[in-house]
């Protein structure tokens, strides 16, 4: 087993190895440009990019694979989608609906739009899993609603959203629906025609592909989307995405959706048993483990939990051999816990004290074994220096209240969220 | 971010972790920070009455590595010394002890800011016991 064990697999994943080897020879001899039509070079390339983008359009159900639009990454999707349909259709309206809990990249795009004036944007606030509701949705769209900006999971808490019935919303009235899919795609279904997505962004390390590649799904047909380009030149991916394909990287995501769309329905059983067994594990042996987001409709892989009284950096610097990442304050130079955690009600003195495991597909039940016992060592040795723990206890202790493990006494307003166990 | 050695050390070895018998008068006590803002310390100084000077010194912290590797360091400083030079102790001798990046320094700050509780609960205390005495003397 080789340490420190990699937990951290919702901020990025490693490369398959078969990825690596389809896009070897597109490093080396293969390297020519897509776009050159006069030779063989170019001709190999543009096929190999032809493949890649039906590898993606068959992973996300999309019907033609014009839809898919290489791109940088989810980062630069989730800028095109925004920014490019609020441009194109200005004279419909300039209302977006989003949520509080999107990745940066949604909100600080809206930000954007929003101090320029060009567009008008409601954030919605999930419920305690981290669940934005079809109904949320509905009662927010407004006549000049031009687009919905949902994500498919939450990167943070791995909540899943009910995409089916918001997406039905949004075409039954008439409003586009961008799903900024980067953590479902390969993890979980994920199906633009069953889920009437109109636009959603693709990332490729999170899915076992290279880094600095992604897509955008922009629908075609019923009804056609129309975006603005965010960056001019060539006139590559039908004038939405300028600049020489990133051929390595595109083949790299090609291969990383085809293995994922083959292995995806065995492997998230195999995450939701060691996401179980992790849980299990913790609160076999320690007491005031409270979980954030959805008990049973989140991202296989991912678990959130805070422990009372134990600091996130804090339990994370008692376990240097594992790398995991927390919601604490201590973890950014804002000095505030996560935003994630804090729009979903979790009180500041469990936001600081959150961790969030990611395991993937290579991770063993090895690696979640000794994972307990690093976390429960690190976040007893904590508990051991801090004043709140120890006052905490001895005020229960006091009272006869029994703090044993698996217990949750020290929060009681801290509900479990939906659903019982993970 | 990576840490400095030092903070490593004082987080590994948690020198003087634990706490002092909050009752007794010649024991401090101070705690600062709040949970919310992912940052609490206590820490507890214990005066020999004869000689004045600190002769234990004990904190218990709730917060990342900088906060608790400040709280150790700071209360391996007090031991030994008289309280006026403990008043002396200043947040930027920790910061530069630790080698503590910018975005830790509120970790020292928290630090002198308990020393300073501290101490005065113990001025607190000293006072009452005046009074007591003279009480005492009275009755």
């Amino acid at each position: 087993m080789k340490t420190p064990v990699y937990l951290d697999n919702l901020a990025t994943t490693p490369l398959d190895p078969r990825v690596l080897d389809a896009m070897m020879p597109f490093l080396t001899d293969k390297f020519g440009n897509a776009a050159s039509r006069s030779h063989p070079y170019g001709w190999e390339a543009e096929k190999a990019v032809d493949l890649a983008r039906q590898q993606v359009a068959d992973l996300i159900g999309a019907a033609d694979k014009k839809e898919i639009i290489f791109t940088s990454g989810a980062t630069e999707s989730d800028n095109i989608a925004l920014k490019g349909v609020v441009e194109m259709y200005a004279q419909k309206g300039k209302h977006i609906i989003t949520a509080s809990t999107e990745h940066k990249a949604v909100l600080d795009t809206c930000k954007r739009l929003e101090r320029s004036g060009v567009a008008e944007v409601t954030y919605l606030d999930p419920d305690r899993t981290g669940t934005v509701t079809a109904e949320m949705v509905s009662g927010a769209i407004r006549e000049d609603t031009i687009l919905v900006s949902i994500m498919g999971a939450n990167n943070e808490i791995g909540t899943i959203a009910p995409l089916a019935e918001i997406g039905a919303v949004c075409r039954e009235k008439g409003v586009f629906f961008f799903c900024d899919a980067a953590q479902v795609v390969g993890k979980v279904p994920f199906d633009v025609e069953a889920m009437k997505v109109d636009l959603a962004a693709i990332s490729g390390h999170k899915l076992y592909g290279p880094k600095g590649i992604g897509a955008l799904y922009v629908r075609r047909k019923r009804p056609r989307v129309r975006v603005a380009g965010v960056i001019d030149g060539g006139g590559h991916e039908r004038g939405m995405r300028s600049g020489t394909l990133n051929v390595p990287a595109i083949v790299g995501l090609g291969k990383a959706c085809e293995l994922a769309k083959d292995e995806m329905a065995a492997e998230a059983e195999r995450e939701t048993k060691l996401r179980q067994r992790l849980l299990e594990g913790l609160r076999a042996k320690l007491p005031e483990v409270y979980l954030n987001g959805h008990a049973e409709r989140r991202l296989p892989g991912n678990l959130n939990v805070s422990f009372y009284g134990a600091e996130g950096e804090g339990i994370m610097m008692g376990m240097p051999d594992l790398a995991v990442s927390s919601g604490s304050a201590c973890t950014s130079a804002s000095l505030e816990p996560s935003y994630v955690l804090r729009a979903i009600g979790v009180t500041d003195d469990l936001a600081h004290n959150s961790i969030r495991f990611g395991i993937g597909r290579f991770t063993t039940e090895e690696e979640v074994d000794f994972a307990v016992e690093q976390v429960v060592d690190a976040v007893a040795g904590a508990r051991d220096i801090s004043p709140l723990w120890r006052h905490k206890l001895r005020d229960l202790e006091k009272e006869g209240v029994t703090v044993a493990p698996g217990s949750q006494v020290m929060v009681p307003d801290a509900n479990e969220p939906a659903g019982a166990g993970a | 971010m990576a840490y400095s050695d030092k903070v490593l050390h004082y987080f590994r070895t948690r020198p003087n972790a634990g706490e002092l018998d909050a009752e007794d008068p010649n024991v401090g006590t101070g705690m600062v920070g709040a949970p919310e803002c992912g940052d609490v310390m206590q820490l507890q100084i214990k005066v020999n009455d004869d000689t004045q000077i600190i002769e234990d010194a004990k904190w218990t912290t709730y917060g990342c590595g900088s906060a608790i590797a400040s709280s150790a360091l700071a209360t391996e400083w007090l031991k030994g010394k008289t309280i006026d030079e403990a008043l002396k102790l200043r947040n930027t001798d920790i910061v530069e002890e630790l080698s503590l990046p910018p975005v830790k320094i509120h970790c020292s700050v928290l630090a002198e800011d308990a020393v300073k509780a501290a101490l005065q609960n113990l001025q607190e205390k000293s006072g009452e016991k005046t009074t007591a005495a003279a009480a005492g003397s009275e009755g």
